[in-house]
């Protein structure tokens, strides 16, 4: 290996790149950012200011937490559904006037203040709810206009009534109830702005007004052709909005018992920023309260530290400013680009030397020279079939498929033209196995281990197993699961071939080559699923050993075979009994003498084995250039190939016509014919195979003649 | 367009209405408001107007393109509250007037640039700048609010100018206005604009170079803000920085937008921002003579904008089809 080779082998194989791409996959990295801004912020300005995060300066700070928080609920969910209200500060004003003016003025009780307090907020809330939701004017531009209209009106009514306010002499236990005591530590306005959050987030997350909103904010014309009254989901939003920054007022007018000229200022701006800068995203359908708390936490903390560190007047300004220009390039940004990165750093390709093999080319007087026989083959169900990945007989000589479209189709015996869909299952099942009680078992690609009933009864037996701690994605689920098999105690032995990519997406695992296959177990006893085996280059077929205390399998990556003990001394290991062979492996099945068929579902060019030692080269492949012409296995040429227990390799055949089977991912022998499917194929091939055991089928083989 | 019978709205459009109400307020104002006729208070209503009408035009060609200038005000009144504050720390008026002058066109190509390659709403970027610009230079390059102009400078000279009895400012407004309008009629790059607020994509399918263009205009407007705060300047021999939180800003909205210059771009023109000028011109100085208080008048225009902004929703549809996503 060259000094070259030897880096790049470290530098692709060690350094895990590919958790960067798997990260990104994660929901929750939306929320990472703004928490990770949320502890800096408070990192950083509780160590720099003495005292910062003590109790009692904390009862302090949060009290003005609770009446913004509040403001900021409102203002998150208008954004949620695709809105924005800027007026939230001249609500929370004229909401805050309200109070004081029937409390103070009038010296009516604190409950009629909170009524007033209420109305004049929902009132507002439905003006601008109107005008947005049922007007359909532009939202920002509308609820900036009602924001100077209010802050107008509020301006008038507090230079009016001021003096009127000082000198009333009204009292209530309640309102200094509310304006002024703490339950463990935290002030009525903060258990207030909990509650509020909590069940807004209830409302939002699991009831059918609140992912209406989630709906519309999301897709509006969707929402829309999906019957969802958006005008007035729109419009409840604003009232919503208006009914939080109201309460908001109210608690305010408790607490400073007044209300003056710098209530609510820059209230609109905070709110907005504190709710972009938790996550809530511009334009609607992503976010959430707890998103907007954390913004408002974070904007609150900025701006009452700067204060208090003793900056001068516009230092809050200047820091909204940045937060707000940043957060909303971010939030737009990665709203934009988070698939495109995904895309470009998914896949993290590695280094593999594959070893030197022998020659498949005709003539070359290797065991696994090829030739044309399987051309010579009958079709079944030529051009009605699409992607019959495995084939398997029953005992009644009956042919079975998977196709594309999620079917298992049935050929009938004799002659195979005459066929039905035996059972609709979904996905596209992929390897197929008769259990001693004839249920057919399939692996289904993107969905499970299943098994269907001779009554053509679909259940699932497994789709998930166990997760491992370290690995990032979830590989509990199973993505790809390929070829099953199923040992004398009923057990049965799966693969999945990928955790990283979807099923259909089986050329980016081969370009990216890492080791992410797995075998499987699944016993019916207990209905669980184990992983034996991990770490291998994209398993494919299973096929249990003649004599049932061992298994093959197949990984077509790396073009080897290994054999799985279930008995004996090496039960629970692996060994490779097959390595370097010219083509990629796929599933394995059981011969009439005592051999095994292996199928070829294509072959090694050196040109891919090269890009192989070059992961950097791949990595730009992928990146920059479009799909159709990325370097991946050569898929046009395949074959079958018959090995024996030791992994001696006995014949090797194929269609270098290229005409009906060129490639082939299964064969199954049944009576002196091999039945040949490809997944790409549109037919299954039947091959008299010359000299091969008349009387032999699977189902015997595997369960014993017929009781 | 309207064949199936409806009334042609199209020669019904809001500036002639809007020009009609001037016109009706205009004589109403001077058969009624003693004084108002007077030569004397017709050149202050111009006056009044000028330093409006300058920061709309600067808001006309934003939003002809399909943006809005939120950073206008702070633009205005703190870069030229920076630039005497430099001169009264005795820095040379060179070295000064560059600073500035580079200072407002970074802050023109920040909010071009958001806009128009990090594709960040126009209302939301300047919302953001003009809230930075505001508080970055009265906390770290001001000491207080108001920053007098120095004594004999050129500014203050500048406000003294009088030509035929008219100051300074009303001819400067004429003057780029009538610049204005010459290139947004007749010249390549101005009918750009109106395409690429029409229709950004189809305008970029085209090979209209859209995105350096949209950043040009934010720069345009930065700096009409910048001679609109000398001119303002000049004529108060100070700058009172308090100016971009009142309801200026919202002023040169409503001059647009009640001249009739649609908010979904594209649409209006120089005479448009003449006619909005003229009467907020009117109804303002009808007001200050009637003695509303300032307040009041607040609260009245908010109104007027309100409607305003009502009747371009009525008029100028917002189009589901082609509305984007999270256009807000």
């Amino acid at each position: 290996m060259s000094f070259r080779e030897r880096l790049q082998s470290w530098r692709y194989n060690l350094v895990p790149d590919h958790l960067v791409g798997e990260i990104l996959t994660k929901r929750w990295t939306d929320n990472a950012i703004p928490f990770l801004a949320l502890v800096v912020t408070l990192a950083t300005f509780g160590s720099i200011i003495p005292g910062f995060l003590k109790l009692t300066s904390l009862q302090e700070s949060t009290r003005q937490l609770g009446e913004f928080s509040m403001v900021v609920t409102g203002m998150t969910v208008v954004m949620l559904g695709g809105g924005i209200d800027l007026s939230v500060g001249s609500i929370f004003a004229l909401s805050c006037f309200s109070a004081v003016y029937v409390f103070f003025i009038l010296e009516q009780s604190i409950w009629l203040a909170l009524a007033a307090s209420l109305a004049a907020g929902l009132v507002f809330g439905a003006f601008n709810g109107y005008l947005v939701g049922y007007l359909r004017l532009r939202a920002f531009l509308t609820t900036l206009v009602t924001f100077i209209f209010g802050r107008a009106l509020f301006d008038i009514l507090v230079t009016t009534y001021a003096a009127d306010v000082q000198l009333s002499t009204a009292t209530s236990d309640v309102l200094d109830f509310i304006g002024d005591s703490t339950f463990w530590g935290l002030s009525v306005s903060v258990w207030l702005a909990i509650i509020l959050a909590i069940v807004t987030h209830i409302a939002l997350t699991r009831s059918r007004p609140g992912w209406h909103v989630l709906a519309v904010g999301g897709s509006r014309r969707s929402a829309h052709n999906a019957g969802i009254r958006v005008r007035r989901t729109v419009f409840m939003t604003y009232v919503f909005s208006g009914f939080c920054a109201s309460i908001g007022g109210f608690l305010i007018a408790c607490r400073l018992s007044g209300a003056g000229p710098g209530t609510g200022l820059n209230l609109e701006i905070m709110a907005l920023t504190a709710a972009v800068v938790g996550g809530v995203s511009l334009g609607g359908g992503r976010g959430s309260v707890i998103k907007g708390l954390m913004g408002a936490i974070i904007v609150l903390t900025m701006t009452n530290g700067l204060i208090r560190l003793g900056y001068g007047t516009g230092t809050n300004q200047m820091v909204l400013g940045i937060m707000l220009a940043v957060a909303v390039t971010i939030d737009i940004r990665w709203l934009k680009n988070r698939h495109k990165v995904l895309n470009e750093v998914y896949v993290a390709p590695v280094y593999l030397r594959m070893g030197a093999t022998q020659s498949a080319v005709p003539g070359s007087g290797t065991p696994y020279e090829l030739d044309n026989r399987l051309s010579a083959a009958d079709h079944i169900g030529l051009g009605e079939l699409e992607g019959p990945e495995d084939v398997i007989l029953d005992r009644d000589d009956n042919l079975y498929c998977g196709t594309r479209h999620g079917e298992i189709v049935r050929f009938f015996a004799p002659d195979y033209v005459r066929s039905e869909v035996f059972a609709h299952i979904g996905g596209f099942p992929l390897g197929l196995a008769f259990d001693k009680s004839g249920n057919l078992i399939s692996c289904v690609g993107a969905m499970g281990l299943y098994s269907v009933s001779s009554d053509r009864e679909v259940k699932r037996l497994s789709a998930e197993t166990s997760r491992s701690w370290t690995s990032i994605v979830d590989d509990a689920r199973l993505r790809d699961p390929n070829d099953c098999d199923i040992a004398p105690d009923g057990r049965i032995y799966f693969t999945d071939s990928t955790k990283r990519y979807d099923a259909h997406d089986w050329a980016l695992d081969s370009i990216e080559n890492r080791a992410t296959g797995r075998l499987l177990v699944y016993d019916p006893k207990n209905g669980s699923t184990k992983t034996l085996l991990d770490g291998y280059r994209y398993t494919n077929g299973v096929c249990m050993a003649h004599d049932g205390k061992s298994l093959f399998f197949a990984e077509s990556w790396a073009c080897r075979v290994h054999r799985y003990w279930l008995e004996g001394p090496k039960a629970g290991t692996a060994e490779c009994v097959i390595r370097d062979m010219p083509g990629y492996p796929d599933n394995i099945n059981r011969a009439s003498d005592g051999n095994y068929w292996m199928a070829w579902l294509g072959m090694r060019t050196p040109s891919f084995d090269l890009s192989l030692r070059h992961p950097d080269m791949r990595k730009r492949m992928t990146r920059r250039l479009p799909q159709d012409e990325w370097l991946f296995p050569n898929i046009n040429t395949g074959g079958v190939v018959k090995f024996n227990e030791k992994g001696g390799i006995i014949e090797a055949m194929g269609d270098l016509t290229g005409g009906a089977h060129p490639m082939v991912t299964s064969m199954r022998e049944h009576k002196g014919f091999l039945f040949v499917g490809g997944i790409l194929n549109n037919r299954i091939g039947r091959y008299k195979i010359s000299g091969a055991d008349p009387n032999w089928t699977s189902p015997a083989s595997y369960w014993g003649a017929k009781s | 367009m309207n064949t199936i019978g409806w009334p042609n709205f199209r020669s019904l459009n809001q500036e002639g209405i809007v020009f009609a109400i001037a016109v009706v307020l205009f004589v109403a104002a001077a058969i009624g408001l003693p004084g108002f006729i007077d030569p004397n208070n017709l050149v202050a209503i111009v006056r009044s107007v000028s330093v409006l009408g300058i920061l709309a035009l600067g808001m006309a060609v934003v939003i002809i393109g399909r943006g809005i200038d939120l950073s206008a005000v702070a633009i205005m009144a703190m870069s030229v509250a920076w630039y005497l504050q430099l001169l009264n720390s005795g820095t040379p008026d060179g070295l000064a007037f560059a600073y500035v002058l580079a200072g407002v066109l970074a802050i023109g190509l920040l909010n071009g640039f958001l806009v128009a390659y990090a594709d960040v709403p126009a209302i939301f970027v300047t919302l953001a700048t003009g809230s930075f610009v505001f508080g970055y230079v009265r906390s770290q390059l001001i000491t207080q609010d108001a920053v007098p102009v120095p004594q004999g400078h050129w500014v203050e000279l500048l406000g003294g100018l009088r030509f035929l009895d008219i100051p300074i400012e009303v001819f400067v407004f004429a003057g780029l206005a009538f610049l204005l309008f010459l290139f947004l009629r007749y010249t390549k790059w101005g009918r750009y604009i109106y395409f690429a607020g029409d229709n950004p994509v189809a305008a970029r399918n085209i090979g209209i170079p859209v995105r350096p263009m949209l950043v040009l205009r934010y720069v345009l407007s930065a700096f009409v803000a910048l001679i609109a705060g000398l001119l303002t300047a000049a004529s108060l021999h100070s700058i009172n920085t308090r100016v971009v939180n009142s309801t200026l800003l919202y002023d040169i909205v409503l001059v647009a937008v009640i001249g009739g210059i649609g908010l979904s771009g594209g649409r209006g023109g120089v005479r448009n921002v003449l006619v909005g000028a003229a009467l907020i011109g009117i109804l303002l100085n009808a007001m200050t003579i009637i003695d509303i208080p300032l307040l009041y008048q607040n609260l009245i225009k908010a109104a007027i904008l309100l409607g305003a902004i009502i009747v371009d929703g009525i008029i100028n549809p917002r189009d589901e089809q082609t509305a984007q996503q999270g256009d807000i």
